[in-house]
């Protein structure tokens, strides 16, 4: 190890780097000893050895030790070749360790590289998605040109994987590859294209973040995916959420028009600014009436708010930015608060989020007037926070406040930080121009100021009263006076040319002191600072034209010393003043001008922050806080006079994918509801219908993944799958309500009814109520596009079963069927439906659910109330109950006014199926997604006259609640389900083989289900 | 300039380069440092010395510097520097955030974020690292996914595997990674199940000098330590959740829960995490529970000045008040104190002028208080300004805000677990001008 750090030391040089390597021997070899033995001819001999060896330890322990050197930025670059034959090691430390040191050198050791590709090749089909993705990861860091092709179709693959983790992995590696090779852009964006499609949370942050840095111009490719992309945005981890937030906010100022009126300024905003929310919308969208805004910008607007409640304030900054720039301005005003929050972060969060808040508090006082005292300084902060800080309460200022505001400022003054009590200064002189009530107050301030002992608050004060003076034509002799008196004392350069300036303009009206001062300066001229010298000039110049007699041979004087001043910049001046004051021959028509030149009326300088130009830079952006153009900064465009066509972001199947949602429809939560009624009405209630959960349970993590392997079947699967999704989302929500308020779903109904009423976009005949006659006959008239829609049960079995005998419920009897239809109570909820009888003589009172015992996650709707039940009546009620898609039990206890009688729901597994109608060619390519692990089969054996069409159907369809796809082979039959809860599809096919035999296949991804549907199907097909 | 050699050496670089954060270093200095992408070469370092060496104190280096090629993103945390390289536009938010998720995991692996612990894990460093952020996109950074990928290192460990051989890398893809609930580990087991939440609330306070309250709120948070088997869904609900008024959720919070009932419903993380953040509403008053009386004053043309605090309950709650400590940063000028605790003790440190004074506990009958005398530089002019006065107090079993958690309840596993809930007040950024 010693004689790796000499040769370190050789390289670097320097006496620093000696430390550095010994610092390094103690550090990252384990075993030291080595060090002592290796010579300098044979450096990393060792190592080799090491790596070279049979023992995995051996090896483990060398790379660590590689890996050391690297991460101490030795080079370490000799070792390749004995590294690189381990890659195919099987120890997964060794293989990553491996992975590493071949990112870092592959690009210096081309040829050698090389080697290793065949073993990512390989491992790319690995069985393991994790070993699938690492390699990928690797193959496609490794920067060398020649296997850019491998690299090419690693990516392809890799994007139709399986795996949602693979294909993020693939979006990653398409940045890597156009980086290496921008000539692939062209294949790179098709592949982008087609991951853009992909439903899972997980590949929507990569494949977006490979958008903005492939082709972020390509917006085109963002229409189809921009709802989709709204309603996933939740569910997407962090980072995602940035990337996304920003490029749907540049998309949104390209594809929508302003929703920012005319007027609609500050006034409005601080108005707003007090009431609650729910007002502020009210009355944003009382005003906002001749203009509606797009429901689709609605639909971002209102999908990003749960976010500002992140823990990452990346996301909260990103919310907030997102507000600024496409909100309307009435609603933008809850971003403040937390933004606000973020000021509790660290240090450097705050000081991103302080200029920000900067830049907009200058255009929207409002928006964080309210927040004031949040903004004060605190004698702890470091010192950039504290200057921001100040920043903002300028802004900030009013009438109203600036008396708090001083009483404040006065404190920062005498604070020890000196260049924030600088910043204080100049702050008090914005606050007096800016608030002309208090600018005498101020100005008294600034003058006692000039009395403090500390020389740089004396130097600002006067530079600000310079300012200050300036801007107003009012006579303040009494103060030149005083300020002239501090020559004597005042050493800043700032500070004494502002002096000399004021008294050279003011000299007129100090005609006293003005020559006085000038006699002063010149004697100490040479040793003025370059700056000084320059007033000195000037002032000179001033007096000899207002004054001559007294002041010419001073003027003389000084500008003879300029003459042969060391500063070109002053000799300059001084023939440029010669010529003009001092009349000669030579001097020509201008001399004549030189009083109106030098004593003209100057404009006053204007006190602005210096944040007033940062609005240009889209808000939480690299470029806006440093306040330049950084490199591949994404120009935010205005808002386009006329919106493009909104029609480009609808999805082709959006009329099925509507009709398919009879009990999500009972819930206005359903996101996908918000394309269609986007109303006035909708908006008013958007804080309760608020966009999807971000947290959701563990049955929607199933939800996600179903949705993007479902669904591959790419455009045509997209509507119907995003509607699931939307379901989940919704009944997830329901159960969040608690169990089952039947009021509140009443209620709900009637929401959506109206809001449905309402909507522009949807073509298709509204009924909230869900009856499966209606769907289906809309279904057979469209196109049979969607795979996952589902069609009415081809057969019902009269089939029921007890859930509590006449002798145990003592004389209640109650039986259970399923009716095979959409559950009314929710759409993962399987309808279920109960038949009570009373067999004793008496009435039976108050008949209803008492406690449930349901195993974890299952949900269950209960039937209202039965207050009586006549002797010998009888009574059918339904229930929903979500079976998370397990035949496990749902106990729970049947109650009289008297008695509890624990009862059990257990379902048949086909009995989780709700049918789908589907192509044989989509069943073919949902068949084709599902294969592998996904697929049961097994063979039956039976009589002929069993395998007759009409029977297998007729078995089937008794067995479980499927769909029968039509079929162009007489000898196959295929039948088609999702499973209630997660919208898993189950594909059944029993195909006819010679002789008495028959293959009976089931594709799900949920497997167990599938396997006990094969059980259960298999018996039944093989009786005669 | 030994200050400045000292911070240098304590640099921890991560320097994170590429279209967004790629190529990368985190780095010790002397070095130790990750690439993502194309190698970055050390010398763009420089530029952020030259930044450190300028600001003075390391509070002030701006945590953004831009260099002819690229831009430099760091954070301070615990003594070192996380810097990173980025060469093209990116939010500087996404940066920092990211820069200190690498601090937390450092310190969730090795106890300590310090540059010990990281020369120390150098290999484990460089894997995390690599889970992390791929080209430059942050890719696994909950801590319960990683350390299924990586187990952290424990003594037990690292001597099993310098024997075995066996890796702390782990073969498969952690569950949570492909789920909807990423932040949970699969297969959690525990024999005592316990649930615990610390609700945590800071009072941040500006009092001016005649003891009336500038500037007053509440900043609390729920740190919740949770060790339940399997899959376990939460509920945790407040008697008086209206006083929240804003809260960050941990992502696995229902958020849709949280609004229409105001309950808080969740699959909890493994292990510890911060559930929620939140600000009592600014309209409630807040009850400052100590006073301070104070006297400083410095004698015009001596050398020498006066000290004198005292501190006092003023609404308590009928809680003592403890671990009571007085910061104070006297001005440049003082060179020594000379002073008499009646309780506790205190040190003056000359160098930086910082005055601790650590008081306990306070008992009403016999108020704690501070005087004496303070030397002056002479012949130095008197300091105008009095230093403000930085105070530390701690309160158990109160939230100041009256916040009380009404009940958890679990679903979703049979078992019962243990369950506690604990309360503390604490001291935030509560500062007296004097």
């Amino acid at each position: 190890m010693s004689s790796n750090s000499f040769a370190y030391n050789e390289q670097s040089g320097g006496g620093e780097a000696t430390e550095l390597g010994q610092e390094a021997t103690s550090t990252i070899s384990p075993s030291g000893a080595f060090g002592l033995f290796s010579s300098d001819m044979k450096k990393n001999e060792d190592l080799k050895q090491m790596l070279e060896s049979n023992k995995d330890s051996a090896k483990l322990d060398a790379m660590k030790r590689i890996v050391g050197m690297i991460a101490k930025g030795k080079n370490a670059s000799e070792l390749f070749p004995a590294v690189v034959k381990n890659v195919a090691s099987k120890n997964i430390e060794i293989k990553k360790l491996v992975y590493v040191y071949l990112v870092r050198y592959a690009e210096e050791q081309q040829d050698l590289a090389l080697l290793s590709i065949s073993t990512f090749q390989r491992a790319l089909k690995d069985p393991n998605q994790l070993i699938r993705a690492s390699a990928l990861r690797v193959l496609s860091s490794i920067r060398v040109p020649i296997i850019v092709p491998i690299m090419m179709l690693a990516i392809k693959e890799a994007s139709a994987d399986l795996s949602p983790y693979v294909r993020k992995n693939a979006a990653h590696a398409i940045q890597k590859l156009y980086s290496l090779d921008p000539e692939q852009k062209e294949m790179l964006i098709e592949i982008i294209e087609k991951l853009l499609k992909d439903k899972s949370t997980l590949v929507a942050g990569s494949v977006v973040m490979a958008f903005e840095e492939v082709c972020p111009d390509r917006i085109d490719l963002i229409h189809k995916n921009y709802r989709k992309l709204c309603n996933l945005l939740v569910d997407v981890e962090e980072w995602g959420q940035v990337v996304i937030i920003h490029m749907l906010t540049r998309y949104a100022r390209t594809q929508f028009v302003s929703p920012w009126k005319e007027g609609d300024g500050l006034e409005d905003n601080e108005k707003d600014f007090y009431d609650s929310d729910e007002e502020q919308k009210e009355k944003a969208d009382k005003r906002k009436r001749p203009y509606t805004m797009d429901p689709d910008h609605r639909l971002l607007i209102r999908n990003t708010k749960p976010l500002l409640q992140s823990r990452n304030a990346a996301v909260v900054m990103a919310v907030a930015q997102l507000y600024w720039h496409i909100a309307p301005k009435s609603e933008a005003g809850i971003i403040s608060k937390s933004l606000v929050r973020l000021l509790r972060s660290n240090r450097e969060v705050q000081y991103i989020v302080l200029q920000n808040i900067a830049t907009m508090s200058i255009q929207r006082k409002g928006m964080f007037e309210p927040y004031l005292k949040s903004f004060y300084v605190r004698s702890t902060d470091p010192t950039m926070i504290k200057i921001l800080k100040l920043e903002i309460l300028t802004n900030l200022a009013n009438e109203a406040n600036i008396s708090t505001l001083l009483r404040e400022f006065q404190t920062y003054v005498k604070s020890q930080d000196k260049q924030f009590a600088a910043a204080t200064i100049q702050t008090i002189g914005r606050c007096a121009t800016s608030i002309t009530e208090v600018s005498d107050t101020c100005l008294n301030g600034l003058v006692c100021l000039l009395s403090n002992r500390d020389e740089i608050v004396v130097a600002e004060s006067v530079v600000v009263i310079k300012k200050l003076l300036q801007m107003q034509p009012i006579q303040h002799g009494e103060i030149i006076k005083h300020m002239a008196k501090l020559l004597d004392s005042i050493t800043v350069p700032v500070a004494r040319a502002s002096i000399l300036w004021l008294i050279g303009e003011n000299c007129e009206r100090v005609p006293k002191i003005a020559p006085d001062v000038l006699r002063k300066t010149a004697k100490s001229f040479t040793s003025e600072d370059d700056l000084v010298k320059l007033q000195i000039l000037n002032l000179g110049a001033k007096l000899y034209l207002t004054n001559s007699k007294q002041t010419k041979l001073l003027t003389q004087y000084i500008l003879n010393l300029g003459k042969y001043d060391q500063n070109y910049d002053i000799r300059d001046r001084t023939r440029f003043i010669r010529q003009l004051i001092v009349p000669n021959e030579k001097s020509g028509a201008l001399s004549k001008y030189a009083k109106k030149i030098f004593l003209a009326q100057k404009p006053a300088p204007l006190l602005e922050s210096p944040f007033k130009d940062r609005d240009h830079f889209q808000l939480g952006t690299l470029s806006h806080t440093l306040n330049t153009k950084a490199t591949g900064y994404l120009e935010l465009s205005n808002w386009p006079e006329v919106a493009p066509d909104p029609s480009v972001r609808n999805v082709e199947v959006i009329e099925l994918a509507k009709e398919w949602t009879p009990a999500g429809k009972a819930k206005k939560e359903n996101p996908d509801e918000k394309f269609y009624s986007e109303s006035e009405e909708e908006e008013d209630s958007s804080e309760s219908s608020s966009d999807s959960e971000s947290a959701s349970g563990s049955e929607s993590g199933e939800d996600e993944e179903e949705d993007h392997s479902g669904d591959s079947g790419e455009d045509s699967g997209e509507s119907g799958s995003e509607s699931e999704a939307g379901k989940g989302r919704a009944a997830k929500h329901a159960k969040a309500r608690g169990k089952g308020d039947s009021k509140d779903v009443d209620k709900e109904k009637e929401n959506s009814k109206s809001s449905e009423s309402s909507s522009g976009e949807s073509s298709s005949i509204e009924e909230s109520s869900s009856d499966s006659e209606s769907e289906s006959e809309s279904e057979s008239e469209s196109e049979s596009r969607t795979i996952t829609k589902v069609s009415t049960p081809v057969f019902v079995p009269g089939k029921t079963h007890v859930l509590l005998h006449r002798m145990s419920g003592k004389g209640l009897a109650a039986h259970y069927f399923f009716p095979r239809q959409p559950c009314i109570f929710g759409d993962k909820m399987v309808s279920v439906q109960i038949t009570l009888n009373n067999t004793t003589d008496q009435k039976i009172e108050n008949i209803h659910v008492g406690g449930k015992k349901l195993p974890m996650g299952m949900q269950m709707h209960v039937f209202n109330p039965i207050e009586s039940l006549e002797p010998a009546g009888s009574i059918t009620v339904s229930v929903g109950i979500d079976f998370c898609d397990s035949t496990q039990t749902a106990s729970f206890q049947l109650c009289t006014k008297d008695d509890c009688f624990s009862v059990n729901i257990q379902p048949p597994v086909g009995e989780l199926l709700l049918p789908v109608a589907m192509s044989e060619k989509d069943f073919k390519k949902e068949q084709g997604m599902l294969s592998g692990m996904n697929e049961t089969s097994t063979t039956i054996i039976a009589a002929p006259q069993n395998f007759a069409s009409s029977v297998i159907l007729q078995k089937v369809v008794n067995v479980a609640n499927v769909g029968v796809v039509p079929s162009g082979q007489d000898n196959v039959h295929r039948f088609a389900a999702k499973t209630v809860h997660s919208g898993s599809l189950m594909l059944v096919t029993v195909e006819l083989k010679e002789g008495s035999t028959a293959q009976l296949i089931i594709n799900t991804e949920k497997t167990v289900i599938g396997s006990v549907l094969l059980r259960e199907l298999k018996p039944v097909l093989s009786q005669g | 300039m030994p200050g400045v050699e000292v911070t240098t050496q304590r640099l921890c670089r991560a320097t994170l380069r590429g279209p967004w954060l790629a190529a990368g270093i985190v780095a010790l200095h002397p070095m130790s440092e990750k690439h993502w992408k194309s190698v970055v070469s050390q010398s763009v370092c420089d530029y952020f010395f030259e930044a450190q060496e300028k600001a003075a104190d390391v509070e002030n280096v701006p945590p953004v510097i831009s260099t002819p090629h690229h831009y430099l993103i760091s954070i301070y945390r615990d003594k070192l520097f996380f810097v990173s390289v980025i060469q093209t536009e990116v939010p500087p938010l996404f940066v920092i955030e990211f820069l200190h998720r690498v601090a937390d995991t450092f310190q969730d692996y090795f106890g300590e974020c310090s540059e010990a612990a990281i020369k120390d894990n150098v290999v484990i460093v460089y894997e995390l690292l690599e889970e992390m952020l791929d080209n430059g996109f942050p890719l696994a950074t909950e801590s319960n996914i990683l350390k299924e990928l990586i187990k952290p290192p424990t003594i037990l460990r690292s001597v099993v595997n310098s024997i075995t051989g066996s890796s702390n890398v782990g073969d498969t893809l952690p569950t949570g990674q492909l789920s909807n609930i990423p932040w949970r580990r699969a297969g959690v087991k525990y024999t005592n199940n316990e649930a615990y939440f610390d609700v945590v609330e800071e009072i941040d306070a500006i009092i001016d000098k005649s003891g009336s309250t500038v500037f007053a709120e509440i900043q609390g948070v729920i740190d919740a330590c949770i060790k339940l088997s399997g899959m376990p869904d939460l509920s945790l609900s407040f008697m008086n959740p209206r006083l929240l008024d804003d809260v960050s959720f941990h992502p696995c919070i229902r958020f849709k829960r949280w609004e229409s009932e105001r309950v808080l419903s969740f699959i909890p993380p493994d292990g510890n995490f911060r559930l929620i953040s939140y600000r009592v509403s600014s309209q409630n008053l807040v009850a400052i529970p100590v006073y301070v009386k104070h006297s400083i004053s410095f004698k015009e043309n001596s050398s020498c000045g006066r000290f004198d605090i005292t501190i006092g309950p003023k609404q308590n709650m009928g809680k003592t008040i403890e671990a009571i400590t007085v910061t104070v940063h006297m001005p440049k000028v003082v060179l020594n104190m000379n002073l008499t605790p009646t309780q506790g003790s205190y040190t003056f440190d000359p160098v930086t002028k910082v005055l601790t004074w650590d008081v306990g506990k306070i008992t009403p009958q016999k108020l704690p208080s501070l005087k004496g005398l303070v030397n002056l530089q002479s012949g130095a002019p008197k300091p105008e300004e009095n230093p403000s006065l930085n105070i530390q107090f701690k309160i158990q079993q109160l939230a100041i805000s009256g916040l009380k958690v009404n009940r958890l309840d679990m679903y979703g596993e049979k078992y019962k677990p243990f369950k506690g809930v604990k309360y503390v007040t604490k001291a935030g950024k509560f500062q007296v001008r004097t």
